[in-house]
């Protein structure tokens, strides 16, 4: 495997912006890690991007995004709808094949706009369960109350999660959501969606990111630390939530060992855990004790922005990485209800 | 700068999605039009319902050498659950609170979403034992299990209603879904700043800094560079057409003019880049390449697309090629 | 082409038609992906990781649906991905999926590419009413038609070209029995006098609206090694994408296009595409489109296309055969498309495309991709030899 390492990170996220759409939020994101990379515009090898046509109620959404790189001269161009983790993921493989040396990597979105979780529910089986309307949060909801169940974990345990993140997110000037919150307050929140709470539930948010990732000599020509793609692996799950243990990650589990996060410290843990239960179940499928810190960004209970959220969390290990603040770390991005499919990366300093 | 601009947005397909289920799926859901739940016993003896048409583990295909369907449930346990207390209007299947579950009817291995109508958020809890309520007038559909109740000890579900079959039912194939999604969507800074030039008889486009290329009505950005087109340049509102066809399509939009009319692009004088318009004022045999236009604007400006009607002939000499080949 | 050999061991397609009721969506693509497990001689268990591609969500009204497609294509517990390049998407899927293998990752890879537009309406698929756009909403015919009036304005074409395409390629699907279209009468009378619907494009010079899936496995060089059927190499892939619109953009003959077959050529060796390939599958889903692709991917000289055309070199008995298969004028679930043109190339080279093989001298065949406003391009050479 080549030696491939992320060398810049970019983001933004707010609640809601009316005043931009999302070519223009993209624009001063691209524009960022492009400059942070040290790497021109017309050098880099690949764009890959990751977005959903249905956050922006309509086909082709993602063809505006495109306006935000300046794709001219013709570029290497290619998206996935799915969350940019997985943009990365293909642009990495990209580099692995030697076809190119580096890539812009992106993902955008905004929630604000429609219903986010009823937009979710059509992730869903067509036939058995569209139709009844089971709302992301309502899917998510499901599996919490599986979890607390078989792991005899409590209401107060998801709380700490959430109490974790704000506190955490107040270093996160991205974060929607952040402050001096204790597991006793949330717990004072009225149960929303039995068992979670609002602080249990992500925030909407609108927000795009982008990293660059370059190939070994030219990632080390431009930056002194770049935060080295160790592993990556991502696995999927059956869809139906009635055929799956929801109380467990396993295809977590499978793509965790796969990337051998356990072959090292692990300094620091990003989890696209977008509810409080999600950490808990993702923190044991990859064998996490107490002492890894994770989501010191807040995660996406503090910040949100769909499509772009697991993508942040592989900028947030690699910015700490490349600024010397941790030496190895592990990130994860998820995609469709209940934790159905999982990517792990593994990223290292020098 | 313009003020942020949202407009609602509606996405749905009118009538709703036509689904062809294929023969597992359809076997399912016509024992549901008859009062039944079925699931297929695999050959390693796993019982899933509703049956998926392939195996979850192996992905091979349920009915298969060896596997069967049989009847399961009524009865079921419920696996876990969640209270919808807000429920979703138009949408989710019960107009009261209920609760959402993950029902493993009795005699199969795994568990089917559906909804419990029970009294409370106290009522639910997991274990509990439910049975279907079916609706009377059933078509083959996953609601045609109107919700599942709680049943007592020793308490005996209540059968459905017979269905009584239509001359010539057959199977079912198809189900149609309906999916209405509602938006609040942003015009963006480029695009309400040109609507709201539409509104004052002005075309306002955008250059990037760096660039003497003028965007009119853009999204934004200097495609080929991608910075934002910050500073604004008012474009005139002629130019020429570029290139064009005769639709002679009915229905293809709301706004669309009777049959054949003439979408053209159009390079507006002063701008870098072509849109599509609407041509009026000449007959449709007569748009060439290289004719001259102007905008009609409508009597009544308003900041959005009405205030330009369409494009008509100026009457000037037609654009010599030379001067818009490059935009073709 | 970087890495390592991709050898694509195994083809299969659906049945396209209109509408495939007779089957579910995961049906649809379940019948592409047996085909061509079974002509690969492989079981769901040798897979490593599946690619799906297809176009907008919307179509169907699923939203990212390999999440409900893991089960039936044999995906669980592997590595899936779903790719959206619009148009080309059945192409760059392949490319996704070919990458894999290139790059050593995996060692046998399932692809699949479809689409079950019947579920809703191609025509309202892709033309969304959105608020900010301008109302004026001409169908995607009525995008195309404006650039090929400039390419014949640019060629001085006579007005008859497109028809040709449109009879030739029809006529080339009846030897094809996958294809949705056959249309055993027709000629060029009757593409004439076929409803004009965006001038100059008549009813028979547009594609269809089909349901449709398309899938291959790829392999390394080991796996092509060991294959017992027949092996298609992949001897270049490229892509390339440019704005939809910008200053001075040409998009009757796109850069993004020529830089893609620039790229793919240099992989392949191919200096000389006309005689350097025994065929091509084109992505033409309006007849003109095919004197516009020979002259954007190098076939001819600017301006040339049409005459190649009305020669009849792109005929099946012509010297350069172009869509042997029927190509997209004869069948189009458009997420697969790509796909279908990528399949059938590889088909050619194998020698296993039946009662529309063509004649291998080469042994090199060309797949082509393209979507949104003439933007995005997803191409490949593949060759009955290791490159």
């Amino acid at each position: 495997m080549r030696d491939v390492g992320i060398v810049s990170f970019a983001q933004t996220a707010v609640a809601r912006d009316d005043r931009h759409n999302e070519t223009e939020m993209l624009v001063p994101t691209i524009q960022a890690a492009i400059k942070q990379s040290g790497i021109a515009k017309d050098d880099l090898g690949f764009v890959c991007s990751g977005s959903l046509d249905y956050l922006q109620g309509g086909p082709f959404a993602f063809v505006s995004g495109l306006d935000a790189v300046g794709s001219w001269p013709p570029m290497r161009e290619s998206h996935v709808e799915m969350d940019a983790a997985w943009a990365l993921y293909e642009a990495w493989v990209g580099i692995q094949s030697g076809e190119f040396e580096s890539a812009l990597v992106y993902g955008f979105g905004k929630s604000s706009p429609g219903d986010l979780h009823e937009i979710m529910t059509l992730q869903t089986d067509p036939y058995y369960m569209v139709p009844l309307w089971p709302s992301m949060v309502d899917m998510a909801a499901l599996q919490a109350r599986a979890y607390l169940d078989a792991s005899g974990k409590e209401e107060s345990d998801l709380a700490d999660v959430a109490a974790r993140s704000q506190r955490n997110a107040k270093s996160n000037p991205y974060a929607i959501r952040s402050g001096d919150l204790d597991a006793k307050q949330v717990l004072a929140q009225p149960v929303t969606h039995d068992p979670l709470r609002d602080a249990d539930i992500p925030p909407i948010t609108d927000g795009t990111a982008a990293v660059v990732i370059a190939a070994g000599d030219l990632a080390r020509s431009v930056c002194e630390r770049p935060a080295w793609i160790r592993a990556l692996d991502h696995r999927i799950e059956a869809h139906a939530l009635g055929v799956r243990d929801l109380a467990t990650s396993d295809s977590t589990t499978i793509a965790g060992e796969r990337a051998g996060v356990h072959d090292g410290d692990i300094d620091v843990a990003e989890l696209h855990a977008q509810f409080s239960h999600e950490e808990l179940i993702l923190a044991e499928a990859l064998g996490l004790d107490g002492d890894t810190v994770i989501n010191p960004s807040g995660g996406p209970l503090a910040s949100n922005p769909v499509m772009s959220a697991g993508l942040i969390r592989m900028g947030e290990v690699a910015r700490r990485i490349i600024a010397g603040e941790a030496q190895r770390g592990i990130a994860h991005a998820t995609s469709g209800p209940c934790l159905q499919q999982n990517l792990v990366c593994v990223l290292e300093g020098n | 700068m313009a003020d942020p601009l949202v407009m609602p947005h509606v996405l749905e397909y009118p009538g709703g999605y036509t689904r062809s289920v294929g023969p597992v799926i359809g076997r399912f859901l016509t024992g549901l039009r008859d009062g039944r739940i079925e699931a297929v016993k695999l050959a390693d003896g796993r019982v899933l319902v509703p049956p998926t048409e392939y195996d979850p583990s192996t992905s091979a295909e349920v009915e298969a050498e060896g596997s069967h369907w049989i009847e399961v449930g009524p009865r079921g346990t419920v696996q876990t659950y969640t209270w919808v207390a807000e429920p979703r209007a138009g949408k989710h299947p019960l107009t009261k609170p209920f609760a959402f579950a993950l029902i493993r009817p009795d005699g199969a291995d795994t568990a089917l979403l559906h909804v419990v109508d029970c009294q409370s958020a106290d009522a639910i809890r997991i274990g509990l034992r439910v049975a279907p309520r079916w609706k009377n007038e059933r078509t083959g559909h996953i609601t045609d299990i109107e919700a599942f109740v709680p049943l007592g000890d020793g308490e005996e579900p209540e059968p459905p209603a017979v269905h009584p079959p239509a001359e010539d039912e057959q199977p079912v194939t198809g189900i149609t879904v309906e999916t209405r999604l509602e938006y609040r969507l942003t015009a963006g800074e480029a695009t309400a700043r040109y609507l709201e030039g539409l509104g004052q008889g002005k075309i306002i486009g955008g250059r990037a800094p760096d660039s003497s290329d003028v965007y009119a009505a853009s999204r934004g950005t200097d495609p080929i560079s991608g910075q934002a087109t910050t500073v604004e340049v008012e474009v005139q509102s002629s130019g020429v057409v570029t290139t064009f066809c005769v639709v002679n399509i009915p229905g293809l939009s709301e706004l669309a003019p009777e049959i054949p009319y003439v979408s053209a692009q159009i390079l507006l004088d002063g701008a870098n880049n072509t849109f599509f318009g609407l041509i009026r004022g000449v007959e449709v045999d007569d748009v060439h390449m290289g004719m001259r236009v102007k905008a009609k604007w409508a009597d009544e400006l308003k900041p959005d697309h009405t205030s330009i009607l369409w494009w008509e002939p100026t009457g000037e000499p037609d654009e010599e090629y030379e001067r818009y080949k490059d935009y073709l | 082409m970087a890495g390592n050999r991709v050898a694509v061991v195994g083809i299969g397609q659906t049945q396209h038609r209109a509408a495939r009721k007779d089957v579910s969506m995961a049906g649809l693509v379940r019948e592409a992906a047996v085909e061509a497990l079974e002509d690969a001689g492989m079981t769901w268990s040798d897979i490593d990781a599946v690619v799906v591609g297809k176009a907008p969500d919307m179509f169907e009204g699923v939203a990212m649906p390999e999440l409900y497609l893991a089960d039936a294509l044999g995906a669980v517990g592997k590595p899936m991905m779903r790719v959206h390049t619009a148009g080309s998407v059945g192409g760059s899927t392949s490319i996704v999926a070919a990458k894999l293998v290139a790059a050593g990752i995996h060692e046998r890879v399932l692809t699949v590419a479809y689409e079950k537009q019947s579920e809703s309406n191609a025509t309202w698929g892709l033309s969304v009413p959105m608020p900010f756009q301008a109302p004026l909403v001409a169908g995607a015919g009525g995008y195309f038609a404006p650039l090929i009036r400039a390419y014949m304005y640019r060629s001085g074409a006579p007005r008859h070209i497109g028809h040709l395409v449109a009879v030739k390629d029809r006529l080339a699907a009846l030897r094809n029995p996958k294809a949705h279209l056959h249309l055993p009468d027709i000629d060029l009378k009757t593409v004439e006098e076929s409803f004009l619907l965006w001038d100059p494009l008549r009813y028979l010079d547009v594609c269809p609206s089909s349901d449709g899936a398309m899938a291959m496995v790829m392999g390394s060089e080991k796996v092509g090694d060991a294959s017992e059927g027949a092996v298609a190499w992949v001897h270049g892939m490229a892509m390339r994408s440019e704005p939809t619109m910008f200053a001075r953009r040409d998009q009757v003959n796109p850069q993004a296009g020529k830089d893609c077959a620039k790229d793919l050529y240099a992989q392949a060796g191919i200096t000389d595409p006309r005689n350097d390939f025994d065929c091509a599958e084109v992505y033409v889903p309006f007849s003109w489109y095919e004197p516009m692709w020979l002259e954007n991917l190098g076939f001819c000289d600017d301006g040339d296309g049409w005459k190649l055309t009305e020669a009849g070199a792109t005929a099946p008995d012509g010297d350069i055969p172009w869509n042997p298969s029927g190509g997209v004028l004869s069948s189009n679930p458009i997420g697969a498309s790509g796909m279908v043109r990528f399949g059938e190339a590889a088909q050619q080279v194998r020698g296993r495309a039946g009662d529309y093989q063509v004649e291998l001298k080469t042994g090199k065949a060309l797949g082509h991709a393209y979507g949104g406003g003439s933007q995005f391009y997803s191409m490949w050479v593949v060759g009955s030899e290791k490159p």
